[in-house]
């Protein structure tokens, strides 16, 4: 979604102060920790340097620079700070700091309640409609133990022993892994490490782990090992997903307004024909078998045939035929 | 010198506009602050007057404290504007670097959700005064929150307006989505879903709705401010309730392939029996025979419904139309049919 003029002000006015106590900074650094392109970076150095104090005149205008990639501005006194915290921006920092601070395990309590009050304090109202929006990110007992293990073998870095259960598989492996982070992800943490029985990045179920061990050697992963993505799980689509075309009937149309499809075509008696991308079949196949008969696969014929059979296979256990 | 697009040259003006009102000391009157910015000086009477108004209804969207105040006190008839310094600058607040570190954690929580913008800006603002994060305390933690419920904005608005809402909702009810009104009390996240609690102006009694059950759009159809969040109102307690199905009437059994089915594990007692199969069986307490249906029903050949005859013979029809609307006829044997469809999409993938 391209960006308003008023959404690039909010984003200006933030940069200013930014830059301003930060002169001489790299381009390229600058233009990272902003979160924006090098070119659009200097489209907003730019800008800058056009407006300021009415008159106009050169003695007026913000100095932008960034002469042998080195980034100062001033001249913008009246901009120095920085506005203060929008709605959203206190309410995204106010209640992910509430959940972490609910939190056992995570560690850091200390720092996590200083910065709250002084947040809430600066957010003032903000910070009390704020509390009408929360997350509350489940740890259980054996959670909160392995996340402690987890955070110690961090800090070291320590290897790690862990005995892991598959539920898919129906297996429990003995692992050695070098942690990189745990996550939690759609009310579940996860143990994120290179492992090196799968010489590979994995991703493990805090809950699924029987047992664990902090082993006496260096855990420090190899140099080239990269966090999974964590994109919006099962609905962020990528080039190798599967296309899939699905026929919806008038009561399961919701589907497309609930799911990021690609293409809509209606029917004249309230039908719906759509596209949409699937990393992960299970996820439609789930679906389609939820709708009872409201959503059909047209295309790709394998994944129909695969939700037919299943389909097929369930109905046996009732002795439906 | 390249002109610059109109949306640049919006930006520009805003940003003029914004800096000659924390420049001045006295409230600027509309001539005055036509001649103070170069784009409003350029325009027409009449096109000053709209972009005007609409400017400042931006800045003040933007969260920007425009005062209206009247230019001398003894002639009350012209309304000038300022911003005051302090009202428009974040408090200097001191952060030390592990509270700093601990807030970009908070910040990075939301870096693929739809609060990402605004979680980024703030930390960009407590940040501004260049101190750095000492990250040692929490490196290695990341808690990630997802807001994938295309409801989730019009939501969270609603609760922080306190405005009522309407909303389709695809609740217990085996007739379809039905239209519900709503005063929402909060929105809270549990077990990585949102959940919407409020007073149910349908029931007239409090009540918990799913984000990810509602269909379309939710549209806010009352004033802000209409009513009060009660002081006691426990969202989580409310919806622990509701997901548990505390208090349900119907009594369920479900035999499940191990590992498989955790949401129905979680609300549900693991029985001593083994089902079909040597699968473990469950039972859970539901409010909705429906709802329960739906979700075995997902669980294809994973699931099988035990208890009571109404779970099973809703699921057994379930899965009757998906098996028989995937015949193999309509894809296979009818080959001219599925290649055209095949071949319409095939572009694409």
């Amino acid at each position: 979604m391209a960006e308003t003029a008023t959404q690039r002000l909010g984003r200006l006015l933030t940069m200013v102060p930014w830059l301003m106590n930060r002169q001489g900074i790299d381009i390229a650094e600058a233009a990272r920790e902003l979160g924006v392109n090098q070119e659009q970076f200097v489209e907003d150095l730019q800008l800058l340097f056009v407006c300021g104090t009415p008159g106009h005149y050169p003695g007026d205008l913000i100095e932008a620079s960034w002469e042998g990639g080195r980034v100062h501005v001033g001249n913008a006194d009246e901009i120095a700070r920085p506005l203060r915290l929008g709605r959203d921006e206190a309410l995204a920092l106010i209640v992910a700091l509430r959940a972490l601070a609910a939190t056992p395990g995570v560690g850091a309590k200390d720092a996590i309640e200083r910065a709250l009050a002084k947040l809430e304090d600066a957010a003032g109202a903000e910070s009390r409609r704020a509390a009408q929006v929360s997350v509350s990110l489940e740890v259980g007992e054996v959670e909160q133990q392995r996340l402690e293990q987890i955070r110690e073998a961090l800090a070291g870095p320590n290897r790690l022993h862990l005995r892991h259960y598959n539920p898919t598989r129906d297996e429990t492996t003995e692992r050695d892994v070098d942690p990189m982070r745990v996550v939690s992800l759609e009310g579940r943490w996860y143990l994120e490490g290179w492992c090196h029985r799968a010489v590979d990045v994995r991703r493990f179920r805090l809950d699924r782990i029987e047992d664990l061990t902090i082993l006496d050697v260096d855990g420090t992963p190899p140099a080239g090992a990269r966090p999974r993505d964590t994109g919006a799980s099962a609905f962020s689509a990528s080039p190798g997903d599967v296309l899939v075309e699905l026929e919806l009937a008038p009561g399961a149309t919701w589907v497309s307004e609930n799911f990021p499809v690609e293409g809509v075509e209606r029917g004249e008696d309230g039908s719906q024909r759509v596209t949409l991308r699937a990393a992960d079949p299970t996820w439609v196949r789930r679906l389609v078998w939820r709708l009872g008969g409201g959503a059909t696969v047209v295309s790709p014929p394998e994944l129909a045939e695969e939700i037919r059979s299943g389909a097929d296979r369930a109905l046996q256990a009732y002795g439906v035929h | 010198m390249v002109r610059p697009s109109p949306a640049a040259a919006k930006t520009e003006r805003l940003l003029n506009l914004v800096i000659a009102l924390l420049y001045t000391r006295q409230p600027m009157s509309k001539s005055r602050i036509r001649t103070a910015v170069p784009q409003y000086a350029a325009s027409s009477d009449e096109a000053f007057d709209r972009m005007f108004e609409r400017d400042k209804d931006e800045l003040r969207d933007l969260g920007i404290p425009l005062r209206t105040e009247v230019v001398d006190p003894l002639f009350d008839d012209e309304t000038g504007y300022r911003i005051d310094r302090r009202e428009y600058a974040l408090p200097e607040i001191s952060f030390e670097p592990d509270e700093l570190a601990v807030i970009g954690v908070a910040s990075r929580a939301w870096s693929q959700a739809s609060l990402a913008g605004p979680a980024a800006q703030a930390l960009r603002k407590l940040e501004a005064s260049g101190l750095t994060r000492d990250v040692g305390s929490v490196a290695g933690v990341e808690p990630l929150l997802h807001t994938t419920e295309p409801a989730f904005d019009a939501a969270r608005d609603a609760v922080l307006a306190r405005r009522e809402v309407a909303f389709r909702y695809r609740g217990g009810a085996p007739d379809g989505p039905a239209e519900r009104h709503l005063q929402p009390w909060a929105l809270t996240a549990w077990h990585g879903r949102w959940y919407l609690t409020g007073y149910d102006l349908d029931r007239d009694a409090p009540r918990v709705f799913r984000l990810d059950r509602v269909e379309g759009e939710v549209r806010a159809t009352g004033k802000p401010g209409a009513y009060e969040v009660p002081e006691e109102h426990e969202p989580r307690a409310m919806i622990t309730a509701t997901a548990t199905g505390e208090g349900g009437e119907h009594v369920a059994r479900v035999a499940l392939r191990m590992g498989s089915g955790q949401q129905i594990r979680r609300r549900g007692d693991l029985q001593k029996e083994r089902g079909p199969n040597g699968w473990d069986v469950i039972e859970v307490r539901v409010g909705s025979l429906w709802a329960l249906a739906e979700e075995v029903a997902s669980l294809g050949p994973d699931a099988v419904a035990l208890e009571p005859e109404g779970l099973v013979s809703a699921v057994v029809r379930a899965l009757t139309e998906v098996r028989d609307g995937h015949g193999q006829q309509n894809h296979y044997e009818n080959a001219g049919d599925a290649s055209k469809t095949t071949t319409k999409i095939g572009g694409g993938a």
